[in-house]
Formats: C-alpha cells, structure tokens, sequence
C-alpha cells in the first residue's frame, strides 16, 4: 500500500500531463526560466530515472524543497504537522464523545422529540458546507458575540511554550503554563467545533442505525427478561455491538477530517499542513502539495489499522480467529 | 402463433411494470423527508433549467461592473444583496445552480462510467488483472479525496474543468469496490451459476445477469455522490482552485465574499444556504432511494 501511494504521488507530479515548471515558474517566465526549474526537479529526466530519484529521496526523508518558503519539504511537514493533528485528535474525540451517546439516546428514545432533534442534526451536519459553517461560526460566535477568537492557535500577545512534544497542548500543560493553555483552548473551540460536526453528524447517524438494529435481538430481550437494568443493556450489551460498525464509520470519517482540515485551517488561519498544502497549490508549488498527500495518505492508513486492531478489542470472535 | 403470444403478454408486463413503479413511488412517498428531499432537488433541476430567464439581470452572471449599486443590503429590488462590484448575489446564486448541477453530474458519471466496468472485470474476471484493480482502486481510497483533488489541481493548474477532472480522477474507485463486491457475491448466486452452465459467454453474464443486478446500488450511491461532488468542487472553489471568478459558482463565491465579512455578511451567506439546501435534497433523496432499492446497505 505505501509503495502505490508513493507511486500515485509520483503519477501525480510527474506523470500528469499538467506541466508543474511552467506552473511553478509562473504566468510570465520565458522558455529558459522553465527549462532551469526542469532541471532543478529533475524533471528533464527520463521517468524511471525520476521514479528512482523519488522514492530515494522518500526513504533518505528528501521530499523536496518548497519555492514559497524556501525550506525542506520535510522540515515544513514536521512544523506544521502536530498543530494538524492537535486538531483533527480534538475534533475527532469531541465527535465520538458527542455523537455515540446522542446516537445511542436516539435509539433508545425513537421517535421522541429527541429523536427528531438528533436526526434533523445528523441529516444538516453531513449537508452542510464546513468551510461555510465556519465563517458562519466565526461571523456570530467571534465577531459578533465576540466570544472567541477568530483565528490563529495564539493571541499575539502569547508566547508559545518552549518546545517538548511540539504540540501546543502538551506543552503548555508540561511547563505549567495556564495562561498559554487557556489561550490556546479558546483559539481551539471554533476550528475543533466546524471540523467535528460533519463527524459528529455521521457517527451519530450510524451509531443510532445499529442501536436500533442491536436492541431488537433476542440476547437483548433476554437480559432485560432476567432483570438486568435497562442502563446496563443498553450501555454493556447493546453499545458494544453497535460499535463495530461505529468504528468502520469513525476511521472513514478521520480520512474525511484530514481531508477537510485543508478547509477548516483556511477557514481559520490554523497553521497546520492543511493551510500549507491550500498555500502551496494556490502559488503552484508542487513539491510541498505531494508531501502533504503522502503525509496524509499515511495517516489515514495508520488511523486503519488502528480501527482494525480496535475490532479485535470489541468483538472477541474476531480476536480469536487473528489468533487461531 | 408466436406474434399471438407476444402481444398478450407484452400489455401485461407493461402493467407489471407500471404496477411496480407504482408501489416503489408509493412506499418512497411514504416517508417525508424523502419527499422534502424529493421537492428541494425538483426546484434545484427546474431553476438550472430555466435560471437564465427568471433572473432579474442577467448580465451579471460574468460580472457585469454596477459601481453606483456596490455592496447593498438585502432589499425588494435585490433579494439577496449586491457584491463589491454592483452585482446582484440572487442572479448569480439562482445560475450559480446549473453550474453546481453540472459539476455534480459529470463527476459523478465520468466516476461510474469509470468504476463500473472496473467494478465488474475485477469481481467476474478476478485473477491478476482483478486483483492489479483493486490493489490500484485502494491506493485511491487511502488517500481523503479532498487532498488527492487538490494535489491534482495542484499538478493540472486551477480552473473549474481541472477541478472537474480532478475530482472525476478521484471519484471512481468508490464504484469500483461497490460494485466488485456486488458482483463476487452474485457470482455464488444459482441464476448466474445456472446461465454459466447452460453455456452463456462472460459477456452475456455480465450483460443480462451481473449489471441489471448492479444497477440499484449504483442508483443509490450515484444520488447520494451528487451532493457530495457539489459540496467538493465548491470546497475547491472556496480554496481558490475551482472556478474563478467571476464564474458563478458558489463556492468560489463564498471564498471572495469572505473578504466582506462580517458588515457585508450576505455576499457569503446566500451561497452558502444554497449549497446547504441543495446537498440536504440530494442527500434525502438517496436516503429515500437507498431504503427502497438497496435497504441492506442502510446505515
């Protein structure tokens, strides 16, 4: 799998027949200025040869060099990378903590108002635009209420923690510094709350599906017949049957948010490899675009395997048969 | 003799048919949020049919310049404001409609016209070819469309028919792996192992037993793709690499509206609802479609 995402990373940039020079070197470059950012690629080279060169470069951590910034490819990546996935953790966890029990509640309470309520939320929250919802939320909740920030992971008053984890949270909380923390909360809430909801929406949709499905089976029926309280089969017996395909829809929707960080950092002038990428198409420089999908292409490969492993965890007859 | 036979039976299949349609627009009418569904997308297909000659000027579809009528509220002579250089936001929404129509269509069709035939030669087929498929068809899926778009746009330069292209490119690997599945588990099935037996050629498989059999959960997943390649292309379009302005589409709308916000708030805030509405319609009409024809796949 990473060998054919290396490759369609390389189709992408070297194969297609968009020509990524002429589009770096700009609308007015002559002939001459194409031909010497060619060669810098590497480009004027046979397409084994550039095939080669790429997948040396991917191993040896070379993912080029981006003409905006000016910097490695890599060190960018590393950079900007823990604020992407401080928020896309956040928006994730906030729509598994939010969704699942709604979803749950849903079923167990059909066709009450608030059912209803859960649905028509669950129905919007796939429809709606998030990039739109966010300056929605950023027109009302910041500007208008002035509740919140509008945008950055800081005030420009506040001095980021001294790294250790290169993530903000950790590492305000590790050097004890609140105030930082608080800060970089408050800059959180609007980005996590936009990037969660279309999350949230579907987690939602599915968990209440399979509640509805798992309630109506026969070991259900029976724990209720010997007494069990109606918390405990619903929370013990039912949610953890339903979970299974919960957490299919859970791992297909961390793809989605890494996808729609590039919206939602945009949006928010968050400074993680979504706004790279978004920065670096809009300037034409390739480099900088591949290394993000690679980034993300893993990520959501690893988030896979995890869902995978997290079957075994809930359902014990898949445990048992990985081990036989 | 056999003519005899032909037209007697060709009326009762027709009312068969007839009598089949019937119950299925019966059992969809039943549930009302497909309905509403039903109702949004309607007034969505009629307006980007007939968009050009009900709205009030359109000479601002490619951004005429009004500078005397710059960045109006909302108002009786326009519904929905005017933008920074005096055009009228409800004539470019109400056309910004057949463009986002056209976007949903084409991705989606040049997606399924991709998809389904891989589909069907990498689940009746198989061997290494099949498998080469859908090795190929998960390298895609591993990757957030969104982010495999844009790293096309990226490589191909900005413009509404690269978006187009893009998100066609990353949009079929999902028809591949529904309808391989579809097909390796119709493979088992008596009728295809019967036709096999009595001699039929692969192709006949596939054309009289495999794809008819096929065609509803492509039905399903095609309605419900519309809206998620509309909400797409305008997503390319707000980051800048879909259609430019002044080309009315709606995302790119929002995107330069931006600029306005928060006294100009309508520039963005139109659009915007337009997406929403459009996207819930086809959304609830392929919950409706998925719960007739396909309800195993509810979810």
């Amino acid at each position: 799998m990473l060998f054919g995402l290396l490759c369609l990373t390389f189709a992408i940039s070297h194969v297609m027949p968009g020509d990524p020079a002429r589009l770096a070197a700009g609308p007015d470059a002559n002939e001459s200025m194409v031909e010497t950012l060619r060669a810098r690629y590497g480009l004027d080279r046979p397409l084994g040869v550039q095939f080669v060169r790429y997948l040396g470069g991917v191993v040896t951590g070379d993912l080029g060099q981006s003409l905006r910034s000016r910097n490695a490819v890599l060190d960018d990546l590393v950079r900007y990378f823990p604020n992407t996935f401080e928020l896309v953790t956040l928006a994730l966890l906030l729509a598994v903590v939010v969704g699942v029990p709604l979803g749950m509640l849903s079923a167990v309470y059909q066709n009450t108002w608030i059912d209803h309520v859960t649905r028509v939320v669950s129905v919007s929250g796939v429809a709606l635009p998030a990039f739109w919802l966010g300056l929605m939320l950023q027109l009302l909740v910041g500007l208008y209420l002035g509740w919140l920030p509008l945008g950055g992971r800081l005030g420009l008053t506040a001095t980021p923690p001294a790294p250790i984890t290169h993530l903000l949270f950790v590492d305000a909380l590790l050097r004890g510094e609140w105030r930082t923390f608080a800060d970089a909360v408050a800059h959180a809430v609007l980005p996590v709350v936009t990037l969660c909801f279309p999350a949230l929406a579907s987690i939602m949709r599915v968990n209440r599906a399979e509640m509805l499905e798992t309630l109506r089976q026969d070991y259900i029926v029976t724990a209720r017949a010997q007494g069990f309280s109606g918390f405990r089969v619903v929370t013990r017996y039912a949610l953890r049957n339903a979970m299974i395909p919960t957490f299919t829809m859970i791992g297909l929707r961390y793809g989605w948010m890494l996808g729609g960080t590039v919206l939602i950092e945009t949006v928010f002038d968050w400074p993680g490899i979504g706004l790279y990428a978004v920065n670096a198409a809009v300037s034409s420089d390739f480099q900088p675009i591949m290394g993000v999908t690679l980034v993300i292409g893993l990520n959501f490969m690893l988030a896979n395997l995890l869902v995978d492993l997290a079957y075994g965890w809930l359902d014990p007859r898949i445990r048992r048969a990985s081990v036989a | 003799m056999s003519a005899r036979v032909l037209s007697l039976e060709q009326p009762a299949e027709r009312t068969g048919a007839t009598r089949e349609i019937r119950r299925y627009a019966r059992a969809y009418a039943r549930s009302a949020a497909s309905m509403a569904g039903l109702v949004i997308v309607a007034v969505f297909v009629l307006v980007s049919a007939i968009g050009p000659w009900i709205v009030p000027y359109p000479e601002d579809a490619r951004g005429a310049v009004h500078l005397d009528r710059k960045l109006q509220p909302p108002s009786t002579t326009h519904w929905f404001g005017t933008d920074e250089v005096g055009n009228d936001v409800y004539t470019r929404v109400i056309l910004g409609a057949r463009v986002s129509l056209q976007i949903g269509l084409i991705i989606t069709v040049v997606a399924a016209v991709l998809g389904v035939p891989l589909g069907i030669v990498a689940g009746h087929v198989g061997g290494r070819l099949g498998e080469t498929i859908m090795r190929v068809t998960d390298v895609f899926l591993s990757v957030p469309a969104l982010v495999l778009a844009l790293a096309v746009v990226g490589a191909l330069g900005p413009g509404i028919l690269n978006a187009m292209i893009a998100l066609s490119l990353v949009w079929w690997p999902g028809y591949v792996r529904l309808v391989q599945a579809k097909t390796l588990a119709l493979g088992q099935e008596t009728f295809v192992e019967a036709a096999r037996a009595s001699g039929s050629g692969r192709l006949r498989i596939v054309l009289v037993h495999l794809l008819p059999n096929c065609v509803s959960p492509i039905v399903v997943k095609a309605s419900m793709d519309m809206g998620a390649a509309i909400l797409a292309a305008a997503s390319l379009g707000f980051i800048g690499l879909g259609a430019q302005p002044p080309y009315p589409e709606w995302g790119a709308m929002i995107s330069h509206g931006r600029n306005y916000l928060p006294t100009w708030w309508w520039y963005s805030a139109f659009p915007g609802l337009a997406i929403y509405f459009t996207v819930l319609g086809l959304n609830l009409v392929g919950d409706g479609l998925r719960d007739l024809l396909d309800p195993k796949s509810r979810g």
